[in-house]
């Protein structure tokens, strides 16, 4: 067993696991982030992205015991139910979401890109989430809702 | 889905590695992880000892020395998608690495490992091949170059021994008038391709080309050298569309195919026949304009 020490959402998170577990089952399994989704394991999916020192990965295709001093963020840490991040806003006021399985994943793939590009254009827009499967809702409204983000102004991020 | 039982090295140098590297049987490099960890997940691998290597920051630099672009293995795709340096003196790098997967898997999957790797749909082992690069490998104690044409024994297989660390990468600079270009075919945005080609050309102060090099992905059970196809091309000053399609029936008449659910043999060689046109043109345009690639 190995102790790792990273920051979830801004907090002190320690844990001691063995090096086979992937990130995805941390989260889950042991400090209770069940906002990433597991999907596909394979890395396929796009339902268990977090960000990584501000990279958008798979925490299916990572071991927790690679993230010793990073930071990790996960949907927990992006607003809250009273305070939606506007990429959270947008897709529900544009229907961007349905049974909300894959909508953790988009969030925060999504938050990338507008850390990135504060103004991305309809086609960056869907390049960047294409790895991001959603069965619901056909996509148009997903990438609907980030082109009104990426129409507002960037104080609002 | 969980991974069988491992050890795990966070190595701290080039030589900490190799040595983990000889230390067991079954050992294996854990680069960016995205081919390794989804077989490891699917349990199509199961390595005794995993050998961590993303601490070792000297492995992810890029370097234009003495007429030779030199990549640290690690260096990531989202690297050489969007550095500057990069852009400016490997675009042929940034276009190809674009072409790989979605965004997060970018963010982790690198250069040595998809060479390493050597998935014979792959983009990245058949520029190599298209740039007659090299790869240099550290194991204990010491360290050697294997030249591209040399690197891909098989599917998935390589020269590299099971105590070899890739460290570097090597091609060569780019010069006036080479101009390179990648085209490839996808089902679906992102997805592993179905066929790619890869040209790269160089053409003299005059416009005459000089030299052609094409390689493929999907062609066959490695990326192939499909070179010989564009010899009738050396000493012409301009690329008709008939010059064009002609080196696109060269190739697709040298590539050696696989037929799958995908698409069959022969469709797949219809396939190197458009792209292969396409990316010449392209490779073309570029070799006779100031930048090229």
């Amino acid at each position: 067993m190995t102790k790792v020490r990273f920051s979830l959402n801004g907090e002190v998170a320690e844990v001691e696991v063995e090096p086979r577990e992937l990130l995805l089952d941390t989260l889950r399994d042991r400090l209770a982030m069940t906002g990433a989704h597991a999907g596909c394991e394979q890395g396929s999916c796009g339902a268990c992205t977090v960000l990584v020192d501000g990279c958008g990965v798979r925490s299916c295709l990572m071991f927790t015991v690679q993230v010793g001093g990073s930071e990790v963020r996960t949907i927990e840490g992006v607003g809250s139910p009273g305070s939606l991040h506007p990429i959270q806003q947008a897709l529900s006021t544009h229907h961007g979401l349905q049974c909300g399985f894959c909508t953790p994943g988009m969030v925060l793939t999504a938050l990338e890109l507008f850390e990135t590009d504060p103004h991305p254009s309809r086609d960056r827009i869907e390049e960047w989430m294409s790895g991001n499967l959603c069965r619901c809702t056909g996509y148009v409204n997903i990438v609907k809702a980030l082109e009104a983000v990426a129409g507002t102004a960037e104080e609002q991020l | 889905m969980k991974p069988p039982r491992f050890d795990y090295v966070a190595a701290g140098s080039v030589g900490e590695a190799t040595e983990a590297l000889a230390s067991a049987e079954d050992s294996r490099v854990l680069a960016g992880g995205q081919s390794l960890v989804p077989l490891m997940n699917l349990r199509l691998a199961r390595p005794s000892l995993l050998v961590d290597v993303n601490h070792l920051g000297a492995l992810s630099g890029f370097e234009s020395h003495n007429g030779t672009l030199r990549f640290g293995a690690m260096c990531r795709h989202r690297f050489l998608e969007t550095d500057p340096d990069v852009r400016q003196k490997a675009p042929i790098f940034a276009e190809v690495a674009e072409l790989i997967g979605h965004v997060g898997i970018r963010n982790r999957g690198t250069l040595g490992g998809s060479l390493a790797h050597a998935d014979p749909v792959a983009e990245l082992p058949a520029l190599l091949v298209a740039l007659e690069g090299r790869v240099i490998v550290a194991s204990t104690g010491s360290e050697r170059a294997i030249p591209a044409a040399e690197l891909f024994a098989g599917p998935f297989t390589t020269g590299l021994e099971p105590d070899e660390l890739l460290t570097t990468v090597e091609v060569p600079a780019h010069r006036d008038g080479d101009g390179g270009a990648f085209s490839e075919f996808v089902r679906r945005h992102g997805d592993f391709a179905t066929a790619g080609v890869a040209v790269i050309l160089h053409r003299d102060g005059f416009g005459a080309c000089e030299q052609v090099r094409v390689a493929g992905c999907g062609l066959g059970p490695t990326p192939m050298d499909l070179s010989a196809a564009g010899d009738f091309l050396r000493g012409e000053s301009s690329l008709t569309d008939g010059a064009a399609e002609e080196l696109g029936r060269r190739v697709a008449a040298a590539a050696d195919p696989p037929g799958d659910v995908h698409g069959s043999k022969d469709y797949r060689r219809e396939l190197a026949a458009v792209l292969a046109a396409d990316a010449v043109r392209r490779a073309w345009a570029r070799a006779g304009s100031a930048g090229g690639a």
